[in-house]
């Protein structure tokens, strides 16, 4: 197809670069420098999609950020792109785009139907509407709206893209290269200040691109090319294009998203698709700029109806036409710019100027070129469907409230101007006051709160003069305030031509008998009827108007309908629009995509992976690894077909029987020095530490201030001053944090210091009957007799000549040791440790038959100290002191935690002694009583005793001391189970204790 | 994101500490009787102030001190940062 409304000459585009591209599986081309939008317009195509509601066809309306209609599904490199904005995304060679909320296809659209049933469809049609009947919801009304509503399809395939994060300091940073941004950046970046300067489009310089001005001797464009290629040379200054900055946070933070590959037809390897910048300016400058406002009237949806500044910035930035016989409605002088460029490309228009008469220098030059101006005239509906082909206009009244003299003109476009808003998004985010400016009925940026200034138009300024002087003297002061320098720019002299005042006017009224739709949101189609609707049935606040009519909440954010959207609210409410006011901007300005937010930390670089010495022998051995925090840790180690049940039993009984050996590396491990450790460790557990000899370990269990137990481990005292304390894998980076809080600020007059030491030591597990016949081997010249090395005690060693710590601790319940080895030699430990216990039939164990293990003896562990449970729940009473205060002991005199029918950890055993019992299981007393039945406590954790070859569970039950012997049901909903169990003890193995101390 | 000045390390990001609650509660000292109205203020009741908020937060990935930071709750404005052994 050939391209029709493309000019021979003009524009910023490269015409020796043609490029093709597909839309709709439809073959168009384009040249480099285009955006799909442009090239679309080029080609004539108008119609790029259907509206979110009314499935009404939709065209261009702008030629930026802010267009609420061209959003396509983009295919590039094989991976689905949705909701991209045809008139950011730039052409590349081979690009495909297809329409989206339409099916099946944008010319039908079956969803159209909703049109021509749009009285069915008014404000808060949704809530009315599926209220009721509530049967329906599931099977009838949510599919329909799922399917129905949404633009592009997300892909279902990973992301294949690479997203990065990067971080950045900055003096200044600036937001938008027109005119302001480039003034105060040359400003402040001779003043020597750090800057980034960003810009969203490709091309720089805002504004510039487009108008009819001259700066010092040069056009605006050179102007503007020039101080970009200055900067550019200058160390101290960063220029970003295709950057958005999208969020003002907290303590001038602000988030900016880079496209850095969307431009091009595929990422190269080691470049990401885009790239989210954290910046942390000393001072930000707001020179976002400021989006023209549509006027309304009938039809103003139709596709060909767009704003006059998109007209004029596709003729002089992309040589395009977006009419050969255009219409031009406006409220100011801005549309008389865009009717001009049409003269000097050889296409007459008509202007239609609200205005009952103006006058100025723009004007003027459009009398001397002979356009065709009708003041006081109004376009009253476009006519056609799937494209504008005719207007009815209409003469309007001085007071605006009648129209006559309709009549209908042939047209294919209709370039709208109600004036300018200033974009206020990012400084309102900051927590900016904003105002509302009479004179340009917008709001503009008043009061700061944070670091923040807003230049040029976005601050409501429309002259360029006055916006270069403002921004070179801000760009100055905000720069000198941090470098202490100054270097004088002189500010240039600028040539452009005088407005005349806008007219207020912005909705024009319908004509009798006729009921046009006059759309306020484009993209989320809220027409002036369906506010009016919500103000009839009593809504109030503009933010309850917004969220039942929907108005402002599309993913354009509003840009284009927010302030006709308060006009509108003031007017039928009476009231001036500062007593409106507006909605909250929160961020992000534009919608940000999920994998830039992401960035790196996706799969398994979501969190750090922490691995043992030992893992390459574990992977090697046939471990299976389970997460443990952020620890990978065996959880079984595979021979030739086994299950994790069938492995973990062999594992376990091993333990029981001869020997085994696990990797204990992950617990935590915190060194305490200083002459006050052990009257530290004496308040910090709640058991007597104070007169624990050198050489001897004691298990202790450490409370919040609340009674509950926080953790539980063994400390050892190494020698006068120094202990060795261990924690569990998963509280260690706490039971840190709380130490440290203790010292620093409760008990400072304390000479104690701790330090995590987790990572300096690895640690092999030695337990089993045959376990100290393997450490006698492993330390030939040390006594590790039962007299020699008895039950908690700790000696030092050398392993092979490397220095170990031994420590007598079991977790298993089995006669065990602890060998601790600094982390570099842990291998070499665990490869001796294997070799020297084969002939005791060593087998390694992971955590599945540790957890076995602990569970038939009855031992506490994570799912029993689950921070909902005191000492005495789980019969540690024993370790609770009587005589000396500790932090949490206060707690533990509460009412509700000595009530004699207290929760209490036991041990269950199913009746059948086959049956397991799912973890989390209710314990329950008839099961079949009405629901809800009454649960005495929840089942924490289960296992197969190795011991007793039969299923084995700990529960946390009320009354448990008294419950002993009871037949009860285990009842777990989630699994449909229902199982008659009897309540033991916890200490199903080895009651007294006998074989660690043996 | 916060950016809070540490009085060891300097101004650093708010991902880098933790939040450590009220700091003005002090802890009834060991070993002496407490009423239960005492205790349960203590370990449970905190003022959500609308304003300036003396609060403790630890530099975890950095120097690992407790601090404490006044922070105005509602704009998030920080006035002054102290080591824990100072006072306002
Ligand atoms: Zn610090």
């Amino acid at each position: 197809m050939s391209e029709n409304f493309r000019l021979n000459k003009g524009g910023l585009i490269n015409r020796n670069k043609k490029i093709s591209f597909t839309f709709n599986g439809k073959k168009y081309f384009g040249y480099e420098g285009d955006t799909l939008a442009s090239a679309l317009l080029a080609n004539g195509v108008h119609l790029v999609g259907r509206s979110f509601k009314y499935h009404r066809p939709r065209g261009f309306f702008g030629a930026g950020v802010d267009e609420p209609y061209a959003i396509v599904q983009m295919n590039r490199n094989n991976e689905v792109d949705p909701n991209v904005r045809a008139t950011e995304q730039e052409l590349f060679e081979g690009l495909e785009a297809k329409s989206v909320n339409c099916w099946p296809n944008v010319n039908f659209d079956i969803g159209a139907i909703n049109n021509f049933l749009n009285k069915f469809f008014p404000a808060g049609f949704y809530y009315k509407t599926f209220m009721w009947p509530k049967s329906f919801w599931y099977k009838i009304y949510e599919p329909i709206i799922r399917k129905a509503a949404g633009f592009g399809a997300a892909s279902i395939k990973h992301d294949k893209e690479r997203y990065e994060h990067k971080y950045e300091y900055c003096d200044l940073l600036i937001a938008g290269s027109g005119p302001s941004g480039l003034a105060s950046a040359y400003a402040a970046a001779k003043n020597g200040a750090k800057i980034i300067l960003a810009e969203d489009k490709s091309r720089y310089g805002g504004s510039l691109l487009t108008s009819e001005v001259t700066i010092g001797n040069q056009s605006g464009q050179e102007w503007a090319e020039q101080i970009i290629s200055e900067l550019k040379s200058m160390p101290n200054v960063i220029v970003k294009n295709r950057s958005q900055v999208f969020g003002y946070y907290d303590h001038n933070m602000l988030v900016m998203s880079e496209r850095v590959s969307d431009h091009l037809p595929k990422t190269d390897k080691y470049t990401p698709k885009q790239r989210l910048w954290y910046i942390r300016a000393k001072e930000v400058v707001i020179s976002s700029g400021s989006i023209e406002r549509p006027l309304v009237f009938g039809n103003n949806d139709t596709p060909g109806v767009m704003l006059s500044s998109a007209a004029k910035e596709y003729l002089k930035v992309y040589g395009v036409l977006v009419g050969k016989k255009p219409i031009i409605f406006t409220n100011n002088d801005s549309g008389y710019e865009a009717a001009i460029e049409f003269k000097k490309n050889g296409i007459d228009s008509i202007v239609l100027d609200t205005r009952k008469d103006a006058n100025s220098e723009i004007i003027k030059q459009a009398k001397e070129l002979n356009i065709n101006i009708r003041f006081s005239y109004v376009v009253v509906a476009a006519k056609g469907y799937k494209k504008v082909n005719s207007a009815d206009i209409a003469k309007i009244s001085d007071d605006k409230k009648n129209i006559s003299n309709i009549e209908n003109i042939k047209c294919d476009c209709i370039c709208v101007s109600g004036f300018w808003t200033p974009t206020i998004h990012l400084a309102s985010q900051s927590g900016n006051k904003t105002k509302f400016n009479e004179e340009i009925d917008a709001f503009v940026p008043s009061h700061s709160k944070q670091k923040e200034t807003t230049l040029g138009s976005a601050n409501g300024i429309f002259t360029l003069e006055e916006t270069l002087k403002t921004s070179f003297e801000k760009g100055s002061e905000l720069s000198k305030k941090i470098t202490n320098k100054e270097n004088k720019v002189s500010i240039p002299t600028v040539a452009e031509k005088k407005s005349s005042k806008h007219d207020k006017f912005w909705c024009v009224p319908l004509p009798r008998g006729k009921k046009y739709k006059r759309f306020l949101d484009f993209q989320n189609d809220v027409a002036v009827s369906d506010i009016q609707l919500a103000l009839r049935e009593g809504y109030r606040s503009i933010e309850h108007v917004k969220r039942y009519t929907t108005l402002g909440m599309a993913t354009d954010q509003g840009k284009t309908s927010n302030l006709n959207g308060l006009q509108l609210v003031s007017e039928v409410e009476n009231k001036v629009v500062p007593q409106v006011g507006h909605t909250t901007f929160r961020p992000p300005y534009t919608p940000v995509s999920i994998g830039a937010i992401v960035g790196r930390e996706v799969g398994k670089y979501s969190k750090p992976t922490r691995k043992s010495p030992m893992h390459y022998w574990h992977k090697k051995n046939n471990a299976v690894f389970v997460d443990a925090g952020v620890w990978l840790r065996p959880r079984y180690y595979k021979q030739g077909n086994e299950n994790l049940f069938e492995a973990s039993k062999r594992e376990a009984k091993n333990v029981r029987q001869n020997v085994g050996v696990c990797d204990v590396t992950t617990l935590g491990k915190i060194d305490i020095k200083g002459t006050d450790s052990a009257e530290f460790l004496n308040r910090v557990y709640t058991n007597a530490w104070l007169k624990l000899p050198v050489g001897k370990a004691r298990y202790g269990v450490m409370l919040r201030e609340d009674g509950i137990v926080m953790d539980d481990g063994t400390t050892t005292r190494i020698s006068e001053n120094h202990y060795h304390m261990t924690t569990t894998t998963a509280q260690a980076a706490n039971v840190l944090s709380h130490l440290e809080y203790y010292l620093q600020l409760v008990w400072p007059e304390l000479n104690v210091n701790v330090v995590s030491s987790t990572e300096q030591w690895a640690g092999a597990a030695i337990a089993g009957p045959k376990s100290r016949d393997v450490l006698q081997k492993l330390f030939p010249n040390l006594d590790v007799s039962n007299e020699g090395l008895p039950f908690m005690g700790y000696m030092e060693g050398n392993l092979f000549g490397v220095n170990a710590k031994i420590f007598r601790i079991s977790f298993s319940g089995e006669l065990a040791y602890e060998v601790n080895v600094e982390s570099d030699h842990g291998n070499f430990m665990w490869e001796k440790i294997m070799e020297i216990g084969k002939e005791f039939n060593i087998q390694p164990y992971g955590t599945e038959a540790l957890s076995t293990l602990r569970i038939e003896m009855g031992h506490v562990a994570g799912s029993e100290l689950d921070g909902r449970t005191i000492p005495y729940d789980n019969s540690l009473d024993g370790l609770v002191s009587k005589k000396k205060d500790f932090i949490g002991k206060r707690s533990l005199s509460k009412k509700a935690y000595i009530e004699s029918d207290r929760q209490k950890v036991v041990g269950v055993v199913p009746l059948d002694k086959k049956t397991s019992i799912p973890e989390g299981s209710y314990i329950v007393k008839d099961a079949k009583a009405k629901l809800p039945n009454p649960k005495l406590g929840h089942v924490s954790a289960s296992c197969w005793s190795v011991e007793y070859d039969n299923p084995f569970s700990l529960a946390i039950i009320k009354d448990g001391k008294n419950m002993i012997g009871q037949k009860l049901f285990a009842m777990s909903p989630l699994k449909n189970k229902i199982i008659p169990v009897e309540i033991v003890s916890s200490h199903y193995v080895d009651p007294k204790g006998e074989r660690v101390r043996s | 994101m916060l950016y809070i000045k540490c009085p060891h390390c300097g101004l650093r990001p708010q991902t880098e500490f933790s939040y450590g609650g009220d700091a003005t509660v002090k802890r009834p000292e060991l070993n002496k009787e407490v009423s239960d109205q005492d205790w349960d203020n203590f370990v449970y009741l905190r003022k959500s102030p609308r304003g300036k908020h003396l609060e403790l937060w630890q530099h975890i990935s950095g120097c690992r001190q407790w601090i404490k930071v006044e922070r105005d709750t509602l704009t998030h404005e920080i006035f002054t940062t102290l080591k824990a052994n100072e006072n306002i």
